[in-house]
């Protein structure tokens, strides 16, 4: 039960880990998740794969508190709703960043992370998430360990 | 606005009968630690069976919402299982299933399996048993309603793609949390005047804005509780009314449209487009204009909810809903009366019971029976939303007094 169960990932890794999408040939547009159809041209669409580059901006986001129990253990963390810069949007959690640093317009980029484990069995399922373009995820790193091995040493 | 999916080509929508709602019945929505599915839909079910004076024998057919039975009690088939319980086999029942739209779907083939003229009396339920799982679980569930894949997978939960909404809504509108609040206080001041709602405590814009975070900007007082409940009507061709009551109401269109079950690819994710069209389809069914609406019950299953819906039934422009709240004009005695019975934030959310449970909250508006001191004076026409996950399934009912 749950947002779980190996053959769904399996049978979705691909487009899971590198944001494949479908592109239209007809009407050039772009389309996350991918499709069999364009939804536009019908018949006449010519569909093909195509693979995002990754970076995009944040059309909306939310901090999650009260997390499904699959990931109560993560709350609080961002979800996003990111504009591709090809067009289409995608659903992810925006990381390395402070909740509070999230807004409108910020760009990031895709990144490979580990999603959640799974309960029985420690399955681990990987997929995307996005970070901050800039460089300021590094120095939220150094903080991070700077303040762990801070907490360490009282301890 | 309608393009494909309108109506048979006949104009007349192919409906062979007017169909009306003759009695109804419903179960408080709450806690009910000691009632099961089936015991909640018995307890709606004869209340409309006493109310319409027939034995349960008269029903030809059965048709109730109920999104999860498998998930939340490990009990598929609940069709059947229903019938069953009610001492019914072997009449037809099916269980239909749209998310939190279940019940309004429900309605909906009721109505048609009485306007084709294949049955002279239906029920229509719905039913949800929520509380035995614990509130993770709870969320998990309820996180199906939406693309499993592509958003719940990811960590979404169903606040939270409410929330996506609300973000975008205050950033593109200029909506403030206090004014979102003033959603909650005056769905908890219907609600205290229903003896049927989860909550009847008033609250005030301060205790929205200091209960705890859930999805940000939505606090738990934005959200609906999740709720054990049922809901049932009686429908019969609008000529043979008069033999079960004096007041029979008349439904004059129910219309039901789809979208995408993500946010993904909703160019616009502050307007819900299966509202939009269900909506358009309805009046024009109706032959009504939003100017004829007495009273509204939408489906706020979250504060941001209520408010896009007004914009999207076409009450008010988009952006513009809010300002409705800074008036006061959706309390009982405003200009437009929403969620007379608390709606899903105070009356509770029975999920696959809820589009069954407005329109019975409908119904007794327009019979001058809403008790309490929530009748709205006159009404004549009233028309209930019903909304599936984050907008895939819309369900727009009309109904009306003659």
């Amino acid at each position: 039960m749950g947002v779980s169960g190996v053959p769904r990932h399996w049978r979705s890794l691909r487009e899971r880990y590198r944001l494949l999408g479908t592109y239209c040939e007809n009407c050039g547009t772009s389309f996350f998740p991918p499709r069999k159809i364009c939804p536009k041209c019908r018949r006449r669409g010519r569909t093909r794969e195509v693979e995002f580059s990754g970076r995009g901006k944040v059309f909306s986001y939310t901090v999650i508190h009260v997390g499904s129990k699959t990931f109560e253990e993560y709350a609080p963390y961002v979800i996003g709703l990111v504009e591709l810069e090809e067009g289409p949007r995608v659903l992810s959690q925006i990381v390395d960043c402070k909740p509070e640093e999230v807004h409108i317009g910020m760009e990031v980029e895709a990144c490979f992370r580990k999603l959640f484990e799974q309960e029985d069995g420690g399955i681990i399922s990987y997929g995307f998430k996005f970070r901050p373009v800039d460089d300021s995820w590094v120095e939220y790193y150094r903080k991070l360990l700077a303040d762990k091995k801070v907490k360490a040493a009282r301890t | 606005m309608l393009g494909s999916g309108g109506f048979s080509k006949r104009g007349d929508h192919g409906l062979k009968r007017e169909v009306a709602i003759v009695a109804v019945g419903a179960t408080r929505f709450g806690e009910h630690w000691s009632k099961g599915l089936k015991d909640l839909a018995w307890e709606a079910g004869v209340q409309a069976v006493e109310e319409a004076g027939i034995s349960g024998r008269d029903i030809q057919y059965i048709v109730f919402g109920n999104m999860s039975g498998g998930m939340f009690e490990g009990q598929e088939h609940v069709g059947a299982l229903v019938a069953e319980f009610l001492g019914l086999n072997p009449v037809p029942a099916t269980r239909v299933e749209a998310a939190c739209a279940s019940g309004g779907v429900a309605f909906f083939q009721g109505y048609l399996a009485v306007a084709s003229g294949m049955y002279d009396l239906v029920a229509v339920g719905g039913v949800e048993k929520m509380t035995d799982v614990e509130p993770g679980q709870a969320t998990e569930i309820l996180s199906a309603a939406m693309d499993y894949e592509w958003e719940a997978y990811f960590g979404a939960t169903f606040p939270g793609v409410y929330a996506l909404m609300a973000t975008r809504y205050m950033h593109d509108y200029g909506l403030k949390p206090d004014t979102l609040a003033k959603v909650a206080v005056k769905n908890h001041y219907h609600g205290s005047m229903n003896p049927l709602a989860h909550f009847r405590n008033r609250i005030t814009v301060e205790d929205v804005l200091s209960s705890p975070v859930v999805a940000h900007p939505l606090r738990r007082n934005d959200c609906c509780p999740v709720s054990d409940g049922a809901a049932c009507v009686l429908l019969a061709p609008l000529d043979e009314a008069r033999k079960y009551t004096d007041t029979p109401i008349i439904v004059k269109a129910v219309a039901q449209a789809s979208d995408t079950l993500s946010l993904l690819e909703r160019r616009d994710i502050c307007t819900l487009n299966a509202t939009v069209h269900a909506a358009e389809k309805a009046f024009a069914m109706a032959k009504l204009t939003r100017r004829d609406v007495d009273l509204v019950e939408v489906h706020d299953c979250f504060t941001i909810a209520e408010i896009l819906a007004l914009e999207d039934l076409g009450f008010c422009a988009k952006g513009a809903g809010f300002k409705l709240y800074e008036e006061g004009e959706t309390y009982v005695g405003g200009r437009l009366p929403v969620n007379t019975d608390g709606g899903l934030k105070a009356g509770g959310h029975a999920v696959g019971a809820t589009g069954v449970k407005q329109i019975v909250e409908i119904v007794k508006q327009l019979r001058g029976e809403a008790e309490g001191g929530r009748q709205v004076d006159g009404a004549e026409v009233g028309l209930a939303h019903n909304v599936g996950g984050s907008g895939a399934t819309a369900v727009v009912t009309i109904l009306s007094r003659r």
